[in-house]
């Protein structure tokens, strides 16, 4: 399916009724990558998880479609199979479930039954994409997330975005707690999946992953909403001069989302 | 015990029924003995489970099993348990009689002897003698397991000498074919110096209405340096009242590790301890629990270090749903002398009803200061956190609920050495929790 469009129009997402989300507005498309950033504490990670159906996030008021469907009705695993994917900061540690079952269930999630992948083309499959993540092979047969340092399960959430074939992508703070070697495995990992089909949301409060990969649109997020938006040379500026000239022509003061 | 039952297995009965079985003279006198005892001696008190209205007493206790000339003619629910083209050592007991058994040739070369409890009496009777509720299990500890000494019915020997590793798994199949026969199984394991022993049970009965006991002890010497593994899945029916006692004992740099699923569906008290009485000496002892329906269960589960440098640790993890109510104890205890001892205990307990109980207690008894010990208890509702990552890669709520109960009793399941062991407790938990 060619040209998917996740549309986000005036949201407002809450938690335990403190306000995080005031309004946020964004239209992502396939083909396109997206960078949102923002200092610390402005509601970058909560937009990603209201989008996924995170269970401590209420969303009060605003709409998200994917193709036209109220992403908002939707159960977590149906956002899933109808094309949404988050790579999380916090991915859980779940015992007993190896890494390659978890990944075979995820894939055959997405297909119908009667459909699933063959056993030795997941294997294969597998096989390539830790190959071209540079991760150990023992991973596979370890349980997922368990023991695993934070920058083996970044690798991991990468390892599940390239196998599962999503349409959109969201990628919340992937680069955090990298070392700079990882962080180059793990922006090789999603440029390869930059083509017509496939749109991104990657979600980062450093400039330093988009050295790796070049984002078409730049947003930025102050007080719960996007309050700026451009191309790359954007993100450039801001590595170079910080936030500060954003809060002054936006006469801002506090740009988290306590303001 | 009731009046009615007193009289039913009395004095005469068991001479009966030990000449019946051609016992050694020692062996009726035990029983005698041991019923004597049981009139006098109180009740087992399973810490925080009330047990005045159980039913011990419904049962018959003798029923015979027909003789099993092929393996391809077993009910599902066994054949199931067996790798029939590859099970060269398998004991199987129907009701209370031996209904099939294979050894190797290469183990009984050897002097390994695998047979049911009454043969081994017969031909075995002095070895049977040496370790039979002597070092492990007392007769005395309470009622029950002194009526246990007076009704054995049926169990299995094993006996590995000195030096051998028997490195195929020894399997045993207790098949409750009949609905009212009561299982007095003694299970004894005695392996010699440097000798190596796997060992794999199944328990199975249908009586999911009537009424019936087990009282069963299982009793595990590990001489210096040995090596005992032993696995079980414990799957008798709702009807089932079941008592069952499970004790090791390791001598010096001997191991005793135990994996045990317990997945009966009637009320049960099950005592599990090892002793740890040589230096070096070591034990796992992992078990998971499934409990549904209105079924009231206590585990006890208890690793006891008299040698030094002994390494003990203790995983249970249950999965409670429906009505089912556990009391899970989990006691590490170091005895003065144990010094460099190592204890540690880990309980879980899974909560899927709201009508569900989870009692996990961790009990940590020093009375040594150079040690290390440590414990770990929770009981709680599946991780609404795992559920959303599960269900973010689009694997429906069910789906993903079922991994992680399966996961949560994987511990146990992958230890089991047969595959069609590990297959068949994988399909018992599928069944008991969905």
């Amino acid at each position: 399916m060619a040209g998917s469009v996740l549309e986000i129009k005036d949201l407002h997402v809450s938690i335990e009724d403190k306000e995080i989300l005031k309004g946020v507005n964004l239209t992502i498309k396939s083909g396109e990558f997206h960078a949102v950033m923002g200092p610390n504490g402005t509601g970058k990670s909560t937009l990603a998880s209201a989008i996924m159906g995170h269970p401590k996030y209420e969303v009060t008021s605003g709409s998200i479609t994917l193709d036209g469907e109220d992403v908002l009705e939707m159960e977590v695993d149906e956002r899933a199979r109808a094309g949404l994917f988050l790579a999380m900061q916090y991915p859980s540690e779940i015992s007993g479930v190896t890494n390659s079952d978890f990944l075979r269930s995820s894939i055959n999630a997405r297909r119908a039954e009667g459909d699933e992948i063959p056993l030795m083309k997941f294997i294969k499959e597998m096989d390539e994409a830790m190959d071209f993540l540079e991760m150990d092979k023992n991973m596979a047969q370890r349980y997922l997330n368990e023991g695993f340092s934070g920058g083996e399960k970044k690798r991991n959430e990468i390892l599940q975005l390239l196998m599962m074939k999503a349409e959109i992508g969201i990628l919340d703070e992937i680069d955090s707690g990298l070392d700079i070697d990882a962080l180059k495995v793990v922006a090789k990992g999603i440029n390869k999946l930059r083509d017509e089909n496939f749109g991104c949301l990657i979600i980062t409060h450093y400039q330093r992953l988009l050295n790796y990969i070049e984002p078409d649109f730049v947003h930025v997020m102050m007080q719960g909403r996007v309050v700026k938006s451009g191309g790359s040379e954007l993100s450039k500026r801001l590595e170079a001069e910080g936030y500060d000239w954003i809060k002054q022509e936006l006469n801002i003061q506090d740009e988290t989302i306590n303001a | 015990m009731t009046v009615e039952t007193k009289q039913q297995y009395n004095d005469e009965y068991i001479s009966r029924f030990s000449s019946s079985r051609n016992e050694p003279e020692w062996m009726k006198e035990l029983r005698h003995q041991a019923l004597s005892q049981s009139e006098s001696l109180d009740m087992p008190k399973p810490d925080k489970t009330g047990i005045k209205n159980w039913d011990f007493d419904t049962y018959v206790h003798e029923v015979k099993g027909e003789e099993i000339s092929a393996l391809g003619s077993l009910p599902a629910s066994v054949a199931a348990l067996i790798d029939a083209d590859n099970a060269p050592n398998l004991y199987i007991q129907r009701n209370n009689s031996a209904a099939y058994l294979a050894l190797n040739e290469k183990w009984s070369e050897q002097g390994v002897i695998f047979t049911d409890i009454f043969t081994a009496l017969q031909q075995h009777g002095d070895l049977v003698k040496r370790f039979y509720m002597k070092d492990a299990v007392n007769i005395d500890e309470d009622r029950l397991t002194a009526l246990h000494a007076a009704l054995m019915n049926g169990g299995v020997f094993v006996y590995v000498p000195k030096n051998v590793v028997v490195d195929e798994p020894l399997q045993t199949i207790f098949w409750q074919e009949d609905d009212k026969v009561a299982s007095f199984n003694h299970i004894l394991i005695v392996a010699e110096a440097n000798s190596a022993v796997t060992y794999v049970e199944n328990s199975i009965s249908h009586n999911a209405e009537q009424a019936t006991f087990a009282n069963v002890v299982t009793e595990v010497i590990a001489a210096d340096n040995a090596n005992v593994s032993y696995g079980a899945v414990d799957n008798y029916a709702a009807g089932t009242t079941v008592y069952a006692k499970r004790r090791g004992v390791a001598y010096r740099d001997a191991r005793i590790d135990w994996a045990i699923g317990q997945m009966n569906d009637g009320n049960t008290i099950s005592e599990h301890i090892t002793h740890l009485i040589g230096d070096n000496s070591g034990s796992e002892a992992k078990s998971v629990v499934v409990g549904r329906g209105k079924q009231i269960q206590n585990f006890t589960t208890n690793i006891v270090h008299f040698g030094q440098n002994s390494v003990g640790s203790i995983l249970s993890h249950g999965v409670m749903k429906d009505q089912a109510s556990s009391v899970f104890n989990g006691i590490g205890k170091i005895e003065h002398g144990a010094s460099k001892s190592d204890a540690t205990q880990e309980t879980r307990v899974l909560m899927l009803s709201q009508g569900a109980r989870g009692d996990a207690n961790p009990i940590l008894l020093i009375d040594e200061d150079d040690v290390v010990a440590g414990h770990a208890a929770s009981v709680g509702r599946v991780d609404p956190l795992q559920l959303y990552y599960l269900m973010s890669r689009g694997i429906t709520k069910h789906e993903a609920e079922r991994l992680i109960i399966h996961g949560f009793l994987a511990p146990v399941v992958n230890q089991l050495p047969i595959e069609t062991v590990k297959n068949q407790l994988t399909q018992v938990i599928e069944g008991k929790v969905n």
